[in-house]
């Protein structure tokens, strides 16, 4: 018995440091990233995912808030930002590539884009979505920041917005090769493009793991979806308003 | 590595703080990222021994952190999933929206890119 009391305020005590849920993120993506290695890169089993689902299942079993998880993880949670400053390297490796391409680029960018964001008002239409959480889920394409901020600009709830960002990124990036694998395309520049643009860091994180080519566009689509997104979406929202 | 670990810092910083001056809705990392890159650029150009050393520890520091880059959308992403619930009734219909458009949206550009390259090569 006493031993038990020991066990449990060892625990305690560890609970309340950041190292304990550090620990569990990065051991938790190992395992994520392991299964992912041996179902030879499958997207569904994609490695974020997992480990979300292992971390999401501790917090829930042990009572854990999410602000104390996040607490130790915000280290992690730091590294996104010198990460994205960091991807300015494979894109300028690829310059030469980016600007032969430039012409596609930025068509495929300005209609991707465009159907993103329609696509998206259309089917709530249909499915009947309160016009709060239609506009909170309008730049869902972009990277988080930059649709929290616009959805906060046309009358969104930007914490909304960031589930659902995430959650598009998600999508992304364990079906996306689905769609491009049932459309034959083969183009690693294409594929990556489209996965960037669609589904901003999580979609060119599965992009950059596959392909060197695929990440390069994967992040430049990120970029200039994220631009494009926080011009188009506040565009058309006035457009919507004058009918 | 620590001095790529510093150029890299710097960037971010400087995109933050051209962020807030001009009030930009563009987050801080992405100008940094615009920044860095032009410098890589423009440093192109300057082939002495200081550089040269300096751009190939950024490349490669910046290669490792890429490497991990799924890892770092881990705490975000178990915050969805624990704050799910704000979704309410809208869960089901917002996760059928969500993936119907994001496949399509996926599709669509790939293909698009594909087929307008492909005309442009052909020329």
């Amino acid at each position: 018995m006493i031993e038990k009391d020991k066990l449990y305020s060892i625990w305690v005590y560890l609970q309340a440091e950041p190292l304990f849920w550090l620990t569990l993120t990065i051991g938790s993506y190992l395992v994520g990233d392991y299964l992912y290695k041996k179902s030879k890169l499958f997207p569904l089993v994609n490695p974020v995912a997992i480990s979300i689902l292992i971390i999401s299942l501790v917090l829930i079993n042990l009572d854990i808030s999410y602000e104390r998880y996040f607490d130790g993880a915000k280290f992690i949670h730091f590294m996104l930002g010198p990460a994205t400053v960091a991807l300015a390297i494979p894109i300028y490796k690829q310059f030469k590539l980016i600007q032969k391409e430039a012409l596609c680029i930025s068509v495929s960018l300005v209609i991707g884009s465009l159907f993103a964001i329609i696509s998206t008002f259309a089917l709530c239409e249909i499915f009947k979505i309160d016009d709060q959480v239609l506009f909170s889920m309008l730049p869902r394409s972009a990277t988080a920041p930059i649709a929290m901020g616009v959805s906060d600009l046309i009358g969104g709830i930007p914490s909304l917005t960031a589930i659902i960002t995430i959650l598009t990124g998600i999508m992304g990036a364990s079906f996306g090769t689905f769609a491009l694998d049932f459309l034959k395309l083969k183009d690693m520049s294409a594929r990556g493009f489209g996965l960037g643009l669609a589904s901003h860091g999580i979609g060119t994180a599965r992009a950059m793991s596959r392909n060197e080519t695929a990440g390069v566009f994967a992040a430049l689509a990120l970029g200039l979806n994220g631009i494009a997104t926080s011009i188009l979406v506040p565009l058309l929202f006035k457009l919507l308003n004058l009918f | 590595m620590l001095r790529a670990i510093f150029v890299i810092f710097f960037f971010q910083l400087l995109g933050e703080a051209l962020k807030k001056f001009f009030e930009m809705r563009i987050p801080g990392p992405v100008i940094g990222l615009i920044l860095l890159l032009i410098t890589l650029i423009f440093l192109k150009r300057f082939k002495t021994t200081i550089v040269n050393k300096l751009r190939n520890d950024v490349l490669s520091t910046s290669n490792y952190i890429l490497s991990y880059l799924s890892l770092l959308f881990v705490p975000i992403g178990v915050g969805v999933v624990m704050h799910l619930s704000y979704l309410e009734n809208n869960l089901f219909k917002v996760l059928v929206i969500v993936f119907i458009s994001t496949i399509l949206t996926i599709g669509l550009t790939a293909f698009l890119m594909e087929k307008i390259n492909k005309r442009i090569n052909k020329k």
